[in-house]
């Protein structure tokens, strides 16, 4: 996963202020919490950082899939274990009886299921790392073999 | 509810929704079920009888006159067949006098045979759930073997007295020749060893559990492993293929250890077993024998080395093949040998035993388009009902044709 490092090395390194943010680091956290497009950076639409703007499209690839809490979940790699779906914290307080002991969810209320042998984001909004208030668990993450979520 | 018969777990949990004769979607399958599932459409094979596309009547009625001429058949597979196929499958033996074996021969059926036999204590995998606090992986990778193995049974899941599952209630520890996927969550609990170091590592927890040193590297790591392992109140042990390699024909090993460990707490085991209902053979032959596989029913009922299938694809005159892949999956001197050999195969899919085959019989794919039941991994006996029509006979229906014919 791209880190606000890398993405800081593809800015153009003003610090010129104008996309509201004091610094081009400050610019390159908020790209990555997706609170700042690229295209709010105006210097890096110029003609003379053509390379850099085509290379930080690229690593920002995968985080436009994220969901609003930052979860990315590449297919391809995943193993359907559910290992997140039955750890995750929210999907054990909210089914009881399903994932919380190993069985395949029976509420609505599930962050996370697996379909189709790949595991699903379904309600984001109940995840711990939604909102302003959030806290970052990483179970899901923690637990995945074969590292198919990860959080931007 | 359906069930999956992708690996020897046999999750029932699975949502299934039918459109005709396709899978349109699917809930809680993991990747290798799903895998089982989506090849319904795919890959199928044709009844064939000596290369030319024929009926499923007149392969089976072909395979029915070569059994019947054979002199020293060799029937091989079944781990992939419900029960009451492998029943037809033992009786079929009888009548026709031949050898039987299953993929077990050349799989867990050492650790297999003795938790049949009672010589390790054995639980099921709920009791593991409810009970289970220490566990130890040995030589297998569930991650990518049985994948819901850890999510379902083992590690993740509350149980009734191990509430908080696997961040407080729950040890797990992985011994293991590789940084495996498992290895990855159990990162802080990983034994790395070097291939064949199994006997060695066995001696050096007797001796931790003796109080003596151990003769390892990292003693501390190792002592503190064994102090875990003591402290459990139930543990279970779940010896893979590469401890059954490792400690071919020194089972004896495992059990002492076992042994010691029951000393002071309760351990159990229970093997890491792959095809979905190999457990299940293992069980029927030796309900009706007194084995678990390698018996031949030429002169009576015998059993030894020599009736394995690494042995007998050497001596047999006719192989029939069930629901397995013996070409692919055995080693290529004894693949050449059974590749010589007239074969009969029944399989849902084409193979490459399928492509060297005298008669191919398509068979339906067992927990999707036949029903039966099977043992899982622990020995429990899971039901099952076909979920989709099929146009093709269940192995158990193919092999009462043959029984009938022959």
């Amino acid at each position: 996963m791209v880190s606000a490092m890398e993405i800081y090395q593809l800015t153009p390194k003003l610090n010129c202020k104008k996309c509201g943010l004091p610094t081009c680091m400050a610019f390159a956290v908020a790209l990555l919490a997706r609170e700042k497009q690229i295209e709010d950076c105006t210097p890096l639409l110029e003609p003379k950082y053509e390379a850099k703007l085509k290379k930080l499209r690229e690593v920002m690839a995968p985080v436009a899939g994220a969901t609003e809490t930052g979860l990315i979940i590449h297919d391809e790699r995943c193993y359907g274990c559910g290992n997140c779906v039955v750890a995750c914290p929210v999907n054990v307080a909210n089914d009881p009886k399903g994932s919380a002991i190993g069985l395949g969810p029976k509420s609505d209320k599930v962050i996370l299921i697996v379909e189709d042998g790949v595991v699903k984001c379904l309600n984001p909004k109940e995840c711990r790392r939604f909102g302003p208030n959030r806290i970052l668990c990483n179970l899901c993450t923690a637990t995945c073999p074969s590292k198919a979520i990860e959080f931007v | 509810m359906a069930v999956c018969t992708g690996c020897s777990l046999l999750c029932d949990d699975i949502e299934v929704s039918i459109d005709g004769r396709s899978i349109t979607r699917t809930k809680n399958l993991c990747r290798k079920g799903f895998g089982r599932y989506r090849s319904l459409t795919s890959d199928r094979s044709v009844p064939r009888v000596d290369g030319r596309q024929t009926s499923i009547q007149e392969a089976i009625s072909r395979a029915a006159e070569m059994l019947r001429n054979a002199r020293r058949p060799m029937l091989f597979g079944w781990s992939c067949s419900t029960l009451e196929a492998q029943r037809k499958g033992i009786e079929l033996a009888r009548r026709a006098r031949a050898i039987i074996d299953d993929t077990s021969s050349i799989c867990q059926g050492e650790i297999v045979d003795m938790i049949i036999r009672r010589d390790i204590p054995s639980c099921t995998l709920d009791d593991v759930r409810n009970y289970g606090d220490t566990l130890i992986f040995w030589g297998c990778d569930p991650s990518s073997s049985h994948p819901r193995h850890m999510s379902r049974f083992s590690y993740y899941p509350r149980g009734e007295k191990l509430q908080r599952g696997h961040e407080e209630d729950r040890t797990a520890f992985l011994i293991d020749i590789r940084a495996s996927p498992t290895a990855k969550i159990l990162a802080g609990n990983f034994v790395q060893i070097p291939p064949g170091g199994d006997s060695d590592l066995i001696d050096a927890m007797l001796a931790v559990l003796d109080g003596k040193i151990p003769k390892v590297k990292d003693k501390k790591a190792l002592i503190s492993m064994m102090n875990t392992l003591k402290k459990a109140d139930m543990g279970v042990i779940f010896p893979g293929l590469g401890l059954a390699y490792s400690l071919k024909g020194r089972m004896d090993r495992l059990k002492a250890l076992v042994d010691r460990l029951n000393e002071t707490t309760r351990y159990n085991v229970i093997s890491m077993v792959g095809h979905y209902n190999m457990r299940g053979f293992n069980q029927l032959l030796f309900d009706e024998t007194g084995f678990i596989n390698r018996v031949s029913f030429a002169d009576g009922v015998n059993h030894g080395p020599m009736y394995s299938v690494v042995e007998a694809s050497k001596s047999c005159d006719l192989a029939m093949i069930v629901g397995s892949d013996p070409i692919s999956s055995l080693p290529a001197g004894i693949a050449k040998a059974l590749a010589r050999v007239p074969m009969i195969t029944l399989d849902p899919h084409r193979t490459l035993t399928t492509e060297l085959s005298r008669v191919v019989i398509p068979t339906a794919l067992s927990g999707i388009e036949a029903g039966g039941s099977a043992l899982r991994m622990d020995g429990v006996r899971i039901e099952f009902d076909a979920i989709v029509k099929s146009e093709y006979p269940s192995d158990e229906e193919v092999l009462s044709r043959i029984l009938e014919e022959i």
